[in-house]
């Protein structure tokens, strides 16, 4: 279980100008679920972005899984969903997930596969267009569910879903990881927390705290992942 | 390039567009009324209509492909599904050649369908044969695709990629021969069509419809379009940036 998934070390990413990530440096287990967390504009997408090897970065390095991040290898080893749903629109449910079955060339059945595991079967058809926004974000997750991948990267894959629903997709999760693939999970909603394995608590670009939700509750002596949150910022250095 | 994926692709952008029906309309329809409109706007100079009638089968697939192409791109690079496809095996050159062949397979019914009306009902004559100009306006609406690919990476809203049509298409159907002959324009002109690719689109149909056959002319004329197309598609692969800031 220490097998590490992703190492980076010494990530520096600038946008627009500004130090997005920081000589940001990290392990990622594998087979396990690692939940990161922090505020909006904290650098989170900039990060998972780098991981899949989409983000152009000014320096540092990115293994996953054995090769540098973005390389050809990873590409059906690796899904990324990304925040807003990106799916097409004039396409039905089952037309968007038969195109992604198709590039990563895996069996059909994955497609009803995925589209079950999501709760979609009853709009199947229907064109994503007309779904409501936690819909089309099942969609997007789906396609990352096909090719069954040993690294899932889920930008905040659970946002305005309905708790049942939410709590059925985290019961996916943590099957795929005791199926043996990794997740990395990003969320702003810290309650979340408590379904990962391991917690990243992001915030300016840099990392405050990297343990399990225990430790880090005991560590900060905080009832709650918010309040051990708050008290990991104002604790004196944490810039350094 | 992988063939599978490139299928893929394909029938995923055709896929896309048979959902849109108003489109597909669109497509098939306009360039039928258009060349109608033609033929009635030079009731009593047939001569006219007959000069510019092949020529318009090859440039309206251009145009409308350049089009569809063009904001067809834009959505796929703004809504987030360019970056998600480059996460996976899907390869540019893959993407870019699925494009090719859905739009390859529309601008072929566009242009049979408006080859039949002008040929069928129109009396719309050519000394070459038919299937050459049909040929060629296919290969004319792949050029107009391989051109919207491109343009599709300067435009940052629907609403510029519309506006590279008159900007860059317009001019273009000004100075390649359609409205009057290039030798007839200002000189300077006349060498500015020289670089245009709609002036080869112009000169390859109007020979082939004067009984010209394959000549040297129409072969050079078409190496032209082809080598534009390549030129646009490697560009157009330069412009999908597997890494973005």
């Amino acid at each position: 279980m220490n097998e590490v998934a992703i190492s980076i070390k010494g990530l520096r990413v600038i946008r627009g100008g500004n130090v997005v990530l920081k000589d940001l440096s990290l392990d990622i287990p594998k087979g396990r679920i690692t939940g990161l967390l922090g505020p909006s504009g904290c650098g989170k997408t900039t990060l998972m972005r780098a991981i899949v090897g989409v983000q152009i970065v000014e320096a540092g390095e990115i293994q996953v899984l054995g090769h540098l991040a973005g390389s050809t290898a990873l590409r059906k080893n690796i899904s990324y969903v990304t925040q807003s749903p990106s799916v097409y629109e004039d396409l039905s449910v089952f037309a968007n997930l038969q195109y992604f079955q198709r590039l990563y060339g895996v069996p059909v059945a994955l497609v009803e596969e995925a589209i079950e595991t999501v709760g979609l079967s009853d709009v199947r058809d229907k064109l994503v267009r007309n779904l409501s926004g936690g819909q089309r974000a099942r969609v997007s997750l789906a396609t990352a569910l096909i090719p069954n991948p040993e690294l899932l990267v889920l930008d905040e894959p659970t946002v305005g879903l309905d708790p049942v629903l939410r709590g059925e997709l985290w019961a996916t999760f943590r099957k795929l990881a005791d199926d043996g693939a990794t997740l990395l999970v990003s969320s702003h909603v810290m309650d979340e927390a408590e379904r990962c394995d391991e917690l990243i608590l992001m915030r300016e670009g840099r990392i405050l705290s990297h343990s399990t939700l225990e430790q880090l509750l005991k560590e900060t002596a905080a009832p709650d992942v918010e309040s051990a949150f708050l008290k990991l910022v104002q604790r004196p250095g944490v810039a350094s | 390039m992988n063939l599978r994926l490139a299928l893929a692709t394909g029938s995923r952008v055709t896929a896309q567009l048979r959902n849109d029906f108003r489109t597909i309309a669109l497509l098939i329809v306009v360039p039928v009324v258009l060349m109608t409109l033609m033929k009635w706007v030079f009731d009593g100079q047939d001569r006219v209509f007959q000069r510019v009638g092949v020529p318009l089968l090859g440039i309206f697939p251009m145009t409308s492909m350049f089009l569809v192409t063009s904001v067809t791109m834009l959505r796929e690079r703004t809504s987030g599904t360019l970056e998600r496809l480059l996460t996976t095996p899907l390869g540019k050159m893959d993407l870019l050649a699925g494009y090719a062949l859905a739009f390859g397979l529309i601008a072929a019914i566009q242009a049979a369908v408006v080859s039949i009306v002008a040929f069928g009902l129109l009396g719309l004559e050519t000394e070459g044969p038919a299937a050459a100009v049909l040929a060629l306006a296919i290969l004319n609406a792949i050029v107009g695709m391989a051109m919207g690919l491109l343009v599709s990476a300067f435009a940052r809203s629907e609403f510029q990629a519309v506006q590279f049509m008159p900007a860059l298409l317009l001019p273009q159907m000004l100075l390649c021969g359609l409205l009057g002959p290039r030798d007839t324009m200002a000189r300077g002109l006349e060498i500015v069509s020289d670089f245009l690719p709609m002036t080869y689109a112009y000169n390859a149909l109007s020979r082939v419809a004067t009984g010209e056959g394959f000549s040297a002319r129409v072969a050079g004329d078409t190496a032209v379009l082809l080598l534009t197309t390549v030129l646009a598609l490697a560009l157009g692969a330069a412009t999908l940036r597997r890494r973005t800031g």
